[in-house]
């Protein structure tokens, strides 16, 4: 391949799946297995969202971390991002990411919840403006 | 400077990072590292624009939960959400992702046959997941529960959308990538092109995950 002997050394771009040590077609079975794990993990996500045999406020949840693990499985298997000494500026970069993601969401939620539970209920705010 | 130090025809006696591969990355090493090759480089920073794609669509995210029960009286998801939909429009980007990935490696080995029809087995799976989107769209819009009808479906048409936006813009990018490959073959800055192009694709799927789970599914049991 053109200059992979180079890239092997040093970091490897995100998504590349010569990171991975793999060159040729030989690379499919990455793509299988995560092709196989997230379907898995899909099929349990709908199975789970329209089951009774789970306790109904703990399917949020379960949600929740079916999601994150999918998610998981995409990074790992489809972007090629691992733990390696090679990919350390991608997971920094990845980490500082989620960060942002975690502090927009939780942090909207979490102020938004406290101003709805402080708000005056809607008929007596109707009161006022008389 | 003693002849053992610096061997006969040794090009890079200080090593310094002339020479064979074999004894520049040996310099490189003691060094901290030299310049990373274009295709990482590239590759870093399509994957910085991805993060900060995620992040707008973290603010999208955050304004649907919030927003979610307002409905103001019109319809809710569970009313409004039609789930064996919702599996096939994933199924087809889940499986298009992964033809993505074999167009990836067919264009890293220089394999047409394997870069053409993975390339055009992804095209038609997004197309099918574009024309199921815009199907579920019409039909809420026929129904009276456009995206002005409640604050909670102004958040869900602007996520939701948002997301099959990047889906046609992805689409028209893939019959570029095509293109260029059939007129300027595997070049190195055409297989930049490429490693992109697949980050994009992977991403977007990796932002349905989280937008089946959050909006349909939990819409769906709430």
């Amino acid at each position: 391949m053109n200059g992979s002997e180079d890239q092997s050394e040093f970091d490897s771009a995100p998504g590349d799946a010569q990171a991975a040590g793999v060159e040729d077609i030989d690379g499919i079975g990455i793509y299988l297995a995560g092709l196989g794990l997230a379907t898995l993990l899909t099929i349990v996500s709908f199975f789970i969202s329209s089951t009774t045999l789970v306790w109904g406020p703990s399917i949020p949840v379960a949600l929740a971390v079916l999601a994150i693990a999918q998610m998981g499985v995409h990074l790992v298997f489809f972007l090629h991002i691992t733990a390696g000494p090679d990919n350390v500026n991608n997971v920094m970069a990845l980490a500082f990411g989620l960060l942002i993601v975690f502090l927009v969401i939780a942090g909207s939620l979490w102020i938004m919840s406290h101003m709805n539970h402080n708000m005056m209920p809607m008929d007596q705010i109707m009161q006022m403006q008389r | 400077m003693s002849a053992a130090q610096a061997p006969a025809g040794s090009v890079d006696p200080y090593k310094i990072g002339l020479g064979r591969p074999r004894e520049r990355s040996h310099a490189m090493e003691h060094a901290g590292g030299g310049l990373a090759s274009k295709r990482i480089i590239t590759g870093y920073g399509f994957w910085i624009f991805l993060l900060s794609d995620i992040i707008m669509f973290s603010g999208f995210f955050a304004t649907y939960a919030v927003l979610v029960d307002n409905t103001a009286g019109g319809p809710a998801g569970r009313q409004l959400f039609d789930l064996r939909n919702v599996a096939i429009e994933t199924a087809c980007l889940l499986m298009s992702s992964f033809t993505c990935g074999i167009a990836s490696i067919g264009a890293q080995a220089h394999r047409g046959s394997w870069f053409y029809g993975a390339m055009s087995a992804t095209f038609v799976l997004g197309l099918i997941f574009l024309g199921l989107e815009l199907h579920e769209f019409a039909g809420m819009v026929a129904e009276g529960a456009g995206p002005g009808r409640s604050a909670f479906l102004s958040a869900f048409f602007t996520l939701v959308g948002c997301h099959g936006l990047h889906v046609s813009v992805g689409l028209l990018w893939l019959l570029t990538m095509m293109a260029q490959v059939f007129a300027k073959g595997y070049r190195p800055d055409i297989l930049r092109r490429m490693l992109c192009f697949s980050l994009f694709w992977h991403a977007l799927d990796i932002i349905w995950v989280s937008l089946f789970s959050v909006v349909y599914l939990m819409g769906v049991a709430r």
